[in-house]
């Protein structure tokens, strides 16, 4: 594994090492990716490996119009959830980078803790906010602002996407926040002495050396709402199906599990173009150090 | 923007004080409403409680389920945590072309939707012959673990000067020396901050570990099982709040120890 000549343990001590990060990287994270894409082209006859191979599955989702419904909305939804956490995040960013002073601190432990707590709590009091006989509806009423409870809260692709918004918020502080960081402060003196206003110092110098900070966090938030499937079965309703619903009803109750690996192939796909474009805008806005 | 923005409005710091409050409110209702008197989560509160946690320890099946994902973070965080270590260290000092390709791969999970890891997994284990288990849901948390544990390690590892496994290694320690006793001392904090940081992960995990769980539920499990009665939310808030506040806490030594290692 390991060819070039160790200096004094030989090369023993360093194959040693590494065994676990080559076992469990080739042996569980690529081995398993390349059982799921195997499995996309296989049938439905119970086998995991051996057996006839088929485009059956592949064909079938992408040219089934329910698929294509339901990954469109997964990316509508999860595009709108990305576009809302970034844009919220970034005063936020902002403020950690150039204005918290000793505050920061404490600012950055504050909106990472989120991070660490459960999701489906998060989730869950998503739904005990919006529910029927909830909290948004029974404080609403002994405010006396509104009549009656209102149904409209729950159960719609809007209650996924403010839940998701809110669930993956912290995602993308931390990646702007540290692209922002190192920006040079002589550089936006600079601008401001040359007689950029404050719109274009940001609009031309700020903003595109951030690019690199906003596009990770984008991809962090957009890769796991991309593929939920517990935010639309908590608080979505039958109208808000995502991809990975059906991904995980493959491997449940509709118990097809060749057809759910190849769902999930053709979301990776997705996952590999969207990549594929942040590399690309990066490339164009980004780093232009 | 230097000067001009330091004396800025007051309307930035109070966009992030409505961003922190947000993002805390609906999280404080658990607990909340974990002490109110009444089944429905809802205004007007009716009292105060203690009788959803009684009910909690009460439950012989929450303790088992406790139990599972004590043993299940316990055992992926170590796991994750070793492996990460010898991933960043062979990436960061010897560095050939293998360990990059390695660490690399290792933080690949992260560009993969939870739902993905979990079928992989699945499959993998079933293959393996031992399917829904206790080991399954290690497997699958030590792959959701490892790209922040190596992340963190590596930072860490990055920042000790090369010099310093240079003079070692010329002072005539071994690999294994160099690792022991220059490299590990100074990265420790940043061991224990992964360590800490993917027993948390671990612990709270639902996502993959819904595919992989055999007959004893974790935790999340538990709770996502009992989401479906409406009676039993009350005492799903009290075991929430006391899961938020156990994750607040192992949150805080982590970034306590994050910050030891930057001295």
């Amino acid at each position: 594994m390991e060819r070039r000549p160790a200096l004094a343990d030989g090369p023993g001590f360093r194959v040693a090492l590494s065994v676990p990060g080559v076992a469990v990287t080739f042996g569980l994270v690529l081995f398993a990716l390349l059982l799921v894409v195997g499995l996309a082209f296989r049938t439905n006859d119970g086998g995991l490996l051996a057996g006839p191979l088929t485009l059956a599955n592949l064909v079938a989702i992408f040219t089934d119009r329910l698929y294509a419904i339901i990954m469109l909305r997964s990316l509508w939804i999860a595009g709108l959830v990305t576009l809302a956490t970034v844009v919220t995040a970034y005063p936020v960013a902002w403020y950690l980078a150039f204005h918290a002073g000793h505050r920061r601190g404490l600012i950055l432990f504050l909106v990472t803790l989120p991070f660490w707590t459960s999701y489906l709590l998060r989730v869950f009091a998503w739904k005990i906010v919006l529910a029927y006989n909830g909290v948004l509806n029974s404080a609403m009423m002994s405010l006396g602002l509104w009549e009656t409870p209102s149904t409209a809260l729950l159960n719609n692709p809007a209650a996924v996407v403010v839940t998701l918004a809110h669930a993956y918020a912290p995602f993308a502080i931390l990646p702007i926040f540290v692209s922002l960081q190192t920006i040079p402060r002589s550089l936006l003196e600079v601008s401001s002495d040359l007689g950029a206003s404050r719109a274009q110092v940001f609009r031309r110098v700020v903003l595109p050396l951030s690019m690199p900070g906003v596009l990770g966090g984008a991809l962090v938030v957009f890769v796991p709402t991309l593929g939920d499937y517990v935010t639309p079965s908590l608080v979505g309703g039958p109208g808000s199906i995502m991809i990975g619903n059906q991904i995980q009803a493959q491997f449940g109750k509709a118990n097809d599990w060749p057809f759910g690996a190849a769902l999930a192939v053709a979301t990776m796909l997705v996952i590999l173009i969207a990549v594929a474009l942040v590399r690309q805008a990066d490339r164009r806005w980004g780093s232009r150090t | 923007m230097g000067q001009p923005d330091m004396k800025a409005s007051h309307l930035l710091p109070a966009y992030v004080g409505t961003y922190i409050l947000f993002l805390y409110l609906p999280v404080a209702l658990i607990p909340l409403f974990s002490f109110n008197d009444s089944i429905q989560a809802a205004f007007p509160l009716q009292g105060v409680t203690l009788g959803w946690y009684r009910i909690l320890l009460d439950t012989p099946a929450i303790r088992g389920a406790l139990i599972n994902s004590l043993i299940i973070a316990m055992v992926a965080a170590a796991i994750a945590t070793l492996t990460a270590t010898a991933i960043a260290y062979l990436d960061v000092f010897p560095r050939p072309v293998l360990s990059r390709l390695v660490a690399g791969l290792a933080r690949l999970p992260i560009l993969i939707p939870g739902v993905i890891v979990g079928i992989a997994t699945l499959i993998l284990v079933n293959l393996a012959g031992f399917g829904p288990s206790r080991p399954a849901i290690v497997i699958g948390h030590v792959l959701i673990c490892l790209p922040a544990a190596v992340t963190v390690i590596r930072a860490r590892m990055a920042a000790i000067p090369r010099s310093m496994a240079e003079v070692a290694s010329d002072l005539g320690a071994s690999d294994w020396q160099v690792l022991r006793r220059a490299i590990l001392p100074l990265a420790w904090s940043a061991i224990g901050s992964a360590f800490t940081l993917s027993f948390l992960t671990s612990f709270d995990e639902f996502i993959v570990a819904y595919f992989l769980a055999g007959t004893d539920p974790t935790l999340p499990i538990y709770i996502w099982s009992q989401l479906r009665f409406p009676k039993s939310l009350p005492v799903v808030m009290a075991l929430g709040s006391l899961i938020l506040l156990t994750s607040v806490t192992l949150a805080a030594l982590a970034e306590a120890l994050r910050r030891r290692s930057k001295i």
